[in-house]
């Protein structure tokens, strides 16, 4: 069977995509399986310059998932050009990088740097980051200001795929949908961590020295279904979900409320094989359900 | 750490509680790796849904052809549900992970062990060709009975301190900076244990021109160097990895963290 998903420019082998930050650069996961075979893989996200992320504590366990507030620590987009690029199999998989700026002029400048690279598959803006001070998430919230970063990547990144991450902690994820997709997204992926908290009642302390970090995992799934639901009904660019994501019948039920493609995230931590593995269910499952393909499937919930 | 990690469901042979409550041992059939002391696993039972989410960090005590062991203390809901596996569970384990000690066998080597920071070290006693050489300094809160200490005082020199009160604890401090003053010339020195204790190891050790190996315990939620939960500040700036680039850092590597940490000693 046939599980080609086009996104932009680039046609995926498969609708399995790794979420940034849950990844590492990719090279950690060979050990695990064959890289070849993801749909693509989306590295950490990459600023101007290396960053040390946030100090302290930045990741605890919570109900179903877990907080970080790593705060985007990153090697830095000439570090990973030079030192892991070379090493990812970029002729069989796309490889997407995850983008983050302070401000406007350094998403340009990364989008810049990545739009004549021909190892790059596609840029994923990172406009969703509850855990950095400057930009993330700011740009994020508001329609107008989404749609300022995405035409400005897109202009600089030429003919490369952009795929814009939202992030939920927003009013109307409709409205800032539309406005990615009116300023020339390729893709919108959803959704990036929801802000999140938890705390010793013993000691009185933080568990996250950052005090607020995102949730991720399977406790957020519902949000992100919703969100992906909502999304797909309202662009008509190809959504990609994201969101607590931890088994093939995860997947398809991302599929069934619009989306094109997923990624997998803090799900891997659980079990570093989870993405090869749920890519060789694929086919079990779509006998399972009784389907050829996955454009029949897409959008097909009885509602 | 490299292409020789591999992830495999393993099966549980054995959970001994060693003091009938908190203290365990874990045996699971064994991988076939190459590995050293001071490296560890990350462990997850098959039969885990979504709570407790992430897999858990352990130090491989023993590896051989008839089992991978490791030991726990009960702290929380994780560690709770692996003390009630039973024989014939599955458990995913990813492994040998991390950068071990670097060891010496020719040379004599004191151990400074705080609590289940003994684990690491269980294996290497055992197996040491030369034990004669070994010391071991092990301050632990709770009965001897709790630890896996019994299995080695047979064969090397062990000054245990029981560090409840302040007075023990500055009893622990000077028994270990005695001792490390004296292989400051030669041998080797390994640590492992909470922070606090790392922390004092570290103070008494930072200013000796001696070998210091220090085995660091941090949240961690994958143990490849992908989540980076675990990331230390360097000496000069730059970020550790505990997972990738640990757990065993030389001491002068973490004079930075230990400048952060909190603790009674």
């Amino acid at each position: 069977m046939n599980f080609k998903v086009k996104i932009g420019n680039l046609v995926l082998k498969n609708p399995i995509l790794t979420a940034s930050g849950t990844f590492g650069y990719g090279l950690e996961f060979e050990p695990f399986g064959d890289l070849k075979k993801l749909g693509g893989i989306i590295v950490k996200g990459l600023s101007l310059l290396p960053r040390p992320g946030n100090p302290g504590d930045r990741i605890a366990e919570t109900p179903c998932g877990m907080l970080n507030s790593i705060g985007l620590e990153n090697i830095g987009i000439n570090a990973f050009l030079k030192e892991k690029l070379p090493y990812l199999p970029w002729k069989h998989t796309p490889i997407v990088v995850n983008l983050y700026g302070e401000d406007l002029q350094e998403f340009e400048k990364l989008a810049k740097i990545l739009a004549n690279k021909e190892e790059i598959g596609a840029i994923e803006i990172n406009i969703s980051c509850p855990n950095v001070k400057k930009g993330g998430m700011q740009f994020g919230q508001d329609p107008s200001s989404a749609a300022r970063v995405c035409e400005i990547v897109k202009k600089a990144a030429e003919s490369k795929t952009v795929i814009v991450k939202l992030s939920p902690n927003v009013v109307d994820i409709k409205a800032i949908a539309k406005a990615v997709e009116d300023a020339g997204a390729d893709s919108i992926s959803l959704i990036n961590t929801i802000p999140g908290m938890a705390v010793n009642p013993y000691t009185r302390m933080p568990k996250l020295t950052n005090i607020i970090g995102g949730l991720s995992g399977p406790a957020i799934k519902p949000i992100a279904l919703r969100m992906v639901y909502e999304v797909a009904q309202t662009v008509n660019i190809p959504v990609i979900g994201i969101g607590g994501i931890a088994s093939v019948e995860d997947v398809f039920e991302f599929i069934l409320v619009g989306a094109h493609a997923v990624e997998i995230g803090s799900a891997s931590f659980t079990n570093p094989k989870l993405v090869f593995e749920i890519i060789k269910e694929l086919p079990t499952m779509a006998k399972k359900l009784g389907i050829r393909g996955l454009n029949e499937y897409r959008g097909s919930l009885y509602a | 750490m490299g292409q020789n990690i591999e992830c495999l469901d393993l099966e549980v042979l054995e959970v001994l509680s060693l003091d009938g409550k908190d203290f365990f041992r874990l045996r699971l059939s064994p991988p076939k790796w190459e590995w050293n002391t001071g490296q560890f696993v990350m462990i997850r039972p098959l039969s885990w849904s979504y709570d407790p989410f992430l897999p858990r960090p352990f130090s491989i005590s023993q590896l051989d052809n008839e089992k991978l062991e490791i030991f726990f203390q009960i702290v929380g809901k994780g560690t709770k549900l692996l003390s009630q596996l039973k024989n014939g569970d599955k458990v995913k384990v990813w492994g040998p992970l991390g950068h071990g000690f670097k060891i010496d066998l020719n040379l004599p080597i004191l151990i400074l062990a705080g609590g289940m920071g003994i684990a690491p070290f269980i294996g290497l006693v055992k197996n040491h060709p030369h034990p004669e050489k070994l010391e071991l300094i092990f301050g632990h809160r709770r009965d001897l009975s709790c630890y896996p200490i019994n299995e080695l005082s047979k064969k090397i020199l062990i000054w245990t301190v029981r560090d409840a009160s302040q007075r023990d604890i500055e009893r622990l401090k000077r028994a270990i900076q005695v001792k490390v003053e004296g292989y400051s010339s030669e041998g080797q020195i390994l640590a492992c244990g909470p922070l606090p204790f790392l922390n004092m190891v570290h103070n008494s050790c930072i200013s000796k021109q001696t070998q210091v190996q220090i085995s660091l315990e941090r949240p961690m939620a994958c143990g490849i160097g992908v989540c980076l939960g675990c990331s230390i500040p360097g000496p000069s700036g730059e970020n550790f990895q505990t997972c990738k680039h640990g757990p065993v850092f030389k001491c002068e590597d973490l004079s930075t963290v230990c400048q952060q940490i909190k603790g009674i000693y």
